[in-house]
């Protein structure tokens, strides 16, 4: 079978998407498939129509090709594609969105308030913010509605670091969202096809736990594959990952990253196209489960190709 | 742009980083990598005006000197030339090392000398030999970023002590030394860029260089001193080098040709006291052998020609006017709260901005607009400081990009402090003289416009 392997692109995420890339390269061929590894750029369209792929694994992460727009072409051209559709894409990539289907469709999520620039630049939203502490309490934690990795946020551990916070936000979105911060352990849950694989949990080595690049970092984040967790705790994380995954209308394979706190789960966000790189967390709850990275590959070609099957 | 298949293969199992995690060496563990990495990463692409590298400009050396250099090397010296060499390095080599050192006043033992693969080898050299696991090392706040990742993989304890526009306080460094006392430590050794720092740009006085070797002779102390850009002075009078002041006996001084012939070439070199020396050449010997003898023989014929210095000369002309147009473009450019260092030589100019700003952040925002710098944070061992300073380079790129990235650089960091200043309701200028956000809102029940309930939709 010809594959496409599309990556890299424009996003901020372009390295980690190079590095998925390449490592699904290697799998296709061991598994007897001809890759053609395409570095998304302005010839996208015609190196697909040139090639004639039978299918496009889409390992792109960030902005243009997490979001649904790749996803869109390869709709226009009718070339069968990895992971979420087109709608999909664009509820996980915007972080707002995402958290009111999640409310809609009764998925726990932390509370949040969600602020457009425009609003603090023309509207006088500065006016409003005296309202957090009491609405959401600090440390309260500001991200960049559209975003992947951690870069741009921030944890505000009160009203006076809200503002610097916001500017950081605001670099990589022009639209951001203040949310509570929710005690607890930290766990990802990968689901293939409609199946939850083993739960992934990321421990903190030292360090500090409001430092978010270094749980992105080898040695400074461990990272506990299956989490030990009672059978009512896995039970009550894994059917809110699935809840989520459904409420996004994700299909193929996505990623649901999400705080276990005293009272229960609480889902962060989905993660449509989730890491493939040697560190990232899908790989590893596959491996637990028993699938190799070759087979990974192979069941999410399966799936793209026969999503009824899945 | 696509590799062939049988290439492909060759690599195929070596991206399976986890069947090796277990086999790698703690100090990996210690090895900086971070989402700001992958962000550098996408500087490169070609519509990017980068003012993020280092690069000093090659555009000028004559092709034809090039050429013919090359040519006599092949017709003269093949099977030399293709050879293994000494590890300390050719000895003609070492001669034009030695003039070069002269050139700033500098009269080394040529016995004290070896030729380094580039002056970053000399650097990982002095720390191999130096350094266990635990070691004091003391350097600049900023340091030179390529410092930053080998003391961290020799597992070192770097203190940094601030600059100011006389370079590295060596006052605050004085009070460093005395609790180090008390605790009953000694840094191994204290590294210094002294000439047109990079990134900060700033120059050592001399009254403090003589002060610092003071120190270091009083406490047998060893310098390392790094001089990459001593030659490359566009204005006021030449100071002198640490290992001229102190005369060898407690500096090991570093030095390349990156800057003022090739990068490409990969010379540098260490002069350090003979029994240093000894274990830096075991070391290097571990390392690599030797320099690459093709580019010594190349480092020959050209400083034979004797017309190095007037190389020099025309790269000061290019890099003066250049700094000259980064600083007006500055001036006109980045917001009135904004400082910066206005070097009299090497190739960086270093910029500080609001508190508020995070330079990380503000690159994210600047790549779209296609400009690139380096954060400050590269600068540092403590990746939480220098937030909000950014290294500016303006040897690699011509005036007119200059002019253009500067540009679009003050445009991103004037719409984070128009934004800040709507953050916190003060004025640009107010702002930024007292950074303080506003007190908290008492009356939000009044004036809070009617935002939906977190949870009602």
């Amino acid at each position: 079978m010809k594959v496409a392997v599309l990556k890299g692109g424009r996003s901020l995420e372009r390295g980690v998407s190079l590095r998925s890339g390449a490592r699904v390269e290697d799998a296709l061929e061991r598994l007897g498939h001809e890759a053609v590894p395409i570095d998304a750029g302005g010839d996208l369209v015609k190196r697909l129509l040139d090639e004639l792929p039978d299918v496009a694994f889409v390992a792109m992460h960030g902005l243009g090709g997490e979001d649904g727009t790749v996803q869109e072409l390869l709709e226009i051209l009718g070339i069968p594609f990895t992971g979420p559709g087109v709608a999909a894409c664009g509820r996980c990539m915007d972080k707002v969105l995402a958290k009111h289907e999640l409310r809609d469709g009764g998925v726990p999520t932390p509370d949040w308030f969600a602020f457009n620039e425009t609003a603090f630049r023309e509207l006088g939203a500065a006016d409003a913010l005296g309202g957090l502490e009491e609405r959401l309490g600090f440390p309260l934690v500001v991200k960049p509605s559209r975003g992947g990795s951690a870069l741009g946020v921030k944890f505000a551990a009160s009203w006076f670091e809200v503002p610097e916070a916001l500017v950081s936000a605001f670099s990589y979105d022009s639209r951001v969202l203040l949310e509570r911060f929710v005690e607890g352990r930290e766990l990802a849950v990968s689901v293939l096809g409609t199946e939850a694989l083993p739960v992934v949990e990321a421990i903190p080595t030292g360090g500090d736990r409001y430092d978010f690049e270094a749980r992105y970092e080898i040695g400074r984040t461990e990272f506990a594959c299956p989490a030990e967790l009672s059978g009512e705790e896995e039970s009550a994380v894994t059917s809110a990952a699935l809840a989520a995954y459904e409420a996004l209308g994700c299909s193929g394979f996505s990623r649901v990253d999400l705080i276990l706190a005293e009272d229960g789960p609480q889902v962060l966000e989905v993660n449509a196209i989730p890491g493939l790189t040697d560190t990232s967390l899908l790989p590893q709850a596959a491996e637990a489960a028993g699938i190799s990275f070759e087979n990974l590959v192979e069941r999410i070609l399966e799936l793209a190709l026969k999503p009824a099957a899945a | 742009m696509e590799e062939t298949p049988h290439r492909r293969r060759a690599h195929t199992r070596s991206r399976d980083l986890e069947r090796y995690a277990g086999l790698f060496a703690e100090r990996t563990g210690v090895m900086r990598s971070s989402a700001m990495r992958d962000l550098m990463a996408i500087t490169a692409r070609p519509e990017v005006i980068s003012l993020a590298g280092g690069l000093p400009d090659t555009s000028t050396f004559p092709a034809g000197t090039f050429a013919a250099q090359m040519t006599r090397i092949a017709q003269e010296s093949t099977a030399e030339a293709l050879q293994y060499g000494p590890t300390e390095g050719f000895a003609e080599t070492v001669d034009c090392i030695v003039e070069v050192m002269g050139a700033e006043g500098m009269l080394p033992d040529p016995d004290d000398v070896i030729v380094t693969t580039g002056g970053q080898q000399a650097i990982d050299l002095i720390c191999k030999t130096l350094i266990d696991p635990g070691d004091v090392v003391i350097c600049e706040a900023p340091t030179y970023p390529g410092a930053v990742p080998v003391f961290c993989s020799y597992q070192a304890e770097t203190i940094q002590i601030d600059c100011d526009e006389d370079g590295m306080c060596v006052e605050e460094l004085e009070g460093v030394l005395a609790q180090l006392d008390s605790e009953d430590r000694r840094p191994k050794f204290v590294y210094s860029v002294p000439s047109f720092q990079n990134p900060a740009g700033v120059t050592l006085s001399l009254q403090r260089r003589r002060r610092l070797v003071e120190l270091a002779r009083q406490r047998e102390l060893l310098l390392v001193e790094d001089n990459p850009y001593g030659l490359l002075r566009f204005g006021g009078e030449p100071l002198p080098p640490l290992y001229q002041l102190d005369g060898g006996d407690f500096v090991i001084y570093v030095g390349t040709l990156s800057k003022i012939l090739s990068p490409g070439i990969r010379i540098g070199w260490a002069v350090a006291p003979p029994p240093v020396m000894e274990k830096i050449v075991l070391g290097k010997q571990a390392s690599d052998l030797c320099t690459s003898t093709l580019t010594q023989h190349f480092v020959r014929e050209y400083f034979a020609e004797g017309h190095w210095r007037e190389y020099i000369d025309a790269l000061i002309e290019i890099y003066r006017g250049r700094r000259d147009t980064m600083v007006e473009a500055l001036r006109e450019h980045f917001p009135a709260e904004a400082t910066w260092t206005e070097p009299q030589g090497g190739l960086f100019i270093w910029a500080t901005l609001p508190e508020y700003i995070d330079t990380g952040d503000l690159l994210a925002k600047a790549l779209r607009e296609d400009v690139a710098f380096v954060p400050g944070q590269a600068a540092y061992v403590d990746e939480s400081r220098g937030r909000n300073s950014m290294r500016l380079n303006f040897s690699g790129v011509g005036d007119e990009e200059i002019r253009e990235g500067v540009r679009r650089i003050g445009k991103t960091i004037a719409e984070q402090v128009e934004l800040y200043a709507a953050l916190t309701r003060k004025q640009p200028t107010e702002s930024a003289r007292e950074p303080q956000p506003a007190p908290r809102a008492e009356s939000n029940s009044a004036d809070v416009l009617p935002f939906r309930k977190a949870g009602e939709g």
